[in-house]
């Protein structure tokens, strides 16, 4: 036999072969986000109807106008504003620290040589084995026993303090790989090693930085278990247990939980659409990119 | 006069820069100053109460006053011959095994088919898939517990009408049911979590190896399962010890969708267990022991995994 035996398509079958294959994808990318979208897009437009038109048919435009007081209701509420305060309170402050705390330490554990280093850093990373989520028992009892309870640092130091292991990890990688000859030439003209760290290091780090106190704003706005424990004065309470909250007082009243729901989403889709560079660079340490 | 002022500012700021420049600890000064107050926190938040749920798990103890009463491994015996939990250890290892066996798989799927190539829209698929990953576990489970709703849910309607016969479901009061509808949910919430990191694992596949195989003649699934997943291997790795660990760890969506464990107790996991019998109730030492054996479950898998299967990744 003179011919090849290997089969080689005809242009046209590659052709119609290749457009099978792409329509499938679309068919199953279509199909998985048409799973992820219809409960939040439910949730949105049951807040803007009522909860008659809701039970009926749980998925549908509004027929008896928007009921706009759904959120009006909600809006004008002090309560509900209460607990944004606490939210944005809560998490300001633990990736401020996180930040300021993660950085300083993968500083010295990347660019300081001393006896007992390897040590203290490999304890640090002990701490990645024990989520905050497994710990949460022993952690309410230290934070019993140091007197914070009903305190907003009750909630704050312990989710600082579970970020650190990560991020410092992840700093560090990225101070290490920071040429030393740049350090060298600081110092050289007169930089101190902390001027060198605020001045040269931070600033190109900053890329990793925004990933982390992204990270970090994303794990305190959503933050419960502690707060839940922690936090009995329900003036203090942030928005996720105000949700519940809400949930407890309102379950038949579905329209206005929808709404309730929505006025926490939006401002969540607004922040993801707006840092979603730096959650994925945080998540894969700048790996991923386009 | 604003130029003068403006002037003014400038200087003052080199003095400021020049001072923070200059200022000199030592080495030990700025290892003190950077290191101790993360390192006191960690110490303090993180360490320290591990150390210390270990001991309070051999004590009767209600949390209050000092611990006195010592009763030695009864609070491990209680809960080996506490039928709810060891429902909730296989509830826990059930959700593990489905998320290796349905929600990295899918996860993966999904990464193959947005993370590169030149599928068009592919950024806003890829946009929409991770979306229910920065909602909080919260709205995640209010959210769907309307969807999972016994009577009208969207669930029940959703399938009623793409099934003819269909019968309504209780999907979350059925024992036989819930743990796959609250699996349903975490993996709507999390799998958008791991197409992220097989995204970025994909990124350093080498496009001409397979290229270079598909010349050879290799059609699509043995380039994926040849070339493709083999040079994906450290990051699959890396996801099944995130996913294991992180099916331990599910507290807040699963105790909202089961209402605390309902029907009866059947629908704990390790932490919703721990939650309703050692918090609730006040019986601290009982609930330490549950934390002693959730940290030994997740510290031995940890080392383990990375003795045996992690190792040859950071072998450089």
């Amino acid at each position: 036999m003179m011919r090849s035996s290997t089969y080689i398509p005809s242009p046209t079958t590659l052709k119609i072969r290749r457009g099978l294959s792409v329509a499938l994808k679309y068919t199953i990318l279509i199909l998985v986000c048409t799973i992820v979208v219809s409960p939040i897009l439910t949730a949105i437009l049951g807040g803007l109807r009522t909860t008659g038109e809701f039970i009926a048919r749980p998925f549908g435009l509004p027929t008896k106008g928007i009921q706009w007081e759904n959120y009006t209701n909600i809006l004008e509420d002090n309560i509900f504003w209460r607990s944004v305060r606490n939210s944005l309170y809560i998490t300001l402050a633990s990736a401020t620290f996180t930040v300021i705390l993660s950085s300083t330490m993968a500083f010295v554990f990347s660019r300081i040589q001393f006896k007992g280093r390897e040590l203290l850093f490999n304890i640090l990373s002990l701490g990645l084995l024990f989520p905050l989520g497994i710990a949460i028992l022993p952690i309410f009892l230290q934070i019993r026993a140091l007197n914070l309870t009903d305190s907003y640092w009750g909630v704050i130091l312990p989710l600082v303090a579970f970020s650190l292991p990560g991020s410092t990890i992840i700093l560090r990688t990225f101070f290490k790989a920071i040429p030393p000859e740049l350090e060298d030439a600081s110092y050289i003209d007169g930089c101190t090693r902390i001027g060198f760290f605020v001045y040269i290091l931070l600033p190109l780090a900053r890329p990793a930085i925004t990933a982390i106190a992204t990270l970090q704003v994303i794990a305190g706005w959503n933050e419960y278990f502690l707060s839940l424990l922690v936090l009995t004065d329900s003036k203090k309470w942030p928005l996720t247990l105000g949700l519940m909250q809400f949930q407890g007082d309102h379950a038949t009243d579905w329209a206005r939980m929808m709404a309730f729901v929505t006025i926490l989403i939006i401002p969540a889709v607004i922040f993801y659409l707006f840092a979603e560079k730096y959650i994925v660079t945080g998540l894969t340490g700048g790996e991923l990119k386009g | 006069m604003s130029a003068t002022r403006a002037q003014a500012q400038t200087v003052a700021r080199q003095r400021d820069e020049t001072h923070v420049r200059r200022l000199n600890l030592g080495k030990w000064g700025t290892i003190g100053l950077f290191l101790l107050p993360g390192m006191l926190l960690f110490i303090l938040f993180v360490l320290v109460p591990i150390v210390k749920a270990a001991q309070y798990s051999l004590y009767d103890w209600n949390g209050f006053g000092p611990l006195t009463d010592f009763v030695k491994w009864d609070n491990y015996q209680r809960l080996y011959d506490h039928k709810p939990f060891r429902s909730a250890i296989n509830h826990s290892f059930f959700i593990m095994l489905l998320s290796l066996s349905v929600q990295l798989p899918l996860a993966m799927m999904l990464a193959l088919l947005v993370g590169r190539g030149k599928l068009r829209g592919r950024k806003i698929f890829r946009m929409i898939l991770f979306v229910p990953f920065v909602f909080s576990e919260i709205i995640t489970a209010i959210i769907w517990m309307y969807v999972f709703h016994p009577g009208e849910g969207l669930a029940n309607v959703a399938f009623g009408t793409l099934i003819p016969g269909f019968e309504s479901q209780t999907w979350l009061g059925d024992r036989d049911l819930v743990m796959y509808s609250l699996f349903a949910v975490l993996t709507w919430k999390y799998f958008g979590f791991y197409m992220i990191l097989y995204m970025a694992g994909l990124q350093g596949v080498s496009k001409e190896l397979e290229e270079a195989a598909r010349v050879d003649g290799a059609n699509e699934l043995q380039v994926l399962r040849y070339i493709t997943l083999p040079l994906l291997g450290s990051t699959i790795r890396l996801t099944i010890y995130l996913s294991v660990l992180g099916s331990f760890q599910q507290f807040a969506i699963a105790w909202i969708l089961t209402r605390g464990g309902s029907p009866a107790n059947s629908s704990h996991l390790i932490s919703t267990y721990l939650y309703r019998f050692g918090i609730k109730t006040f019986r601290l030492g009982y609930g330490s022991s549950v934390a002693v054996v959730l940290f030994s479950i997740s510290l031995l898998f940890s080392l383990g995994y990375q003795r045996i299967v992690l190792r040859r990744d950071y072998a450089d």
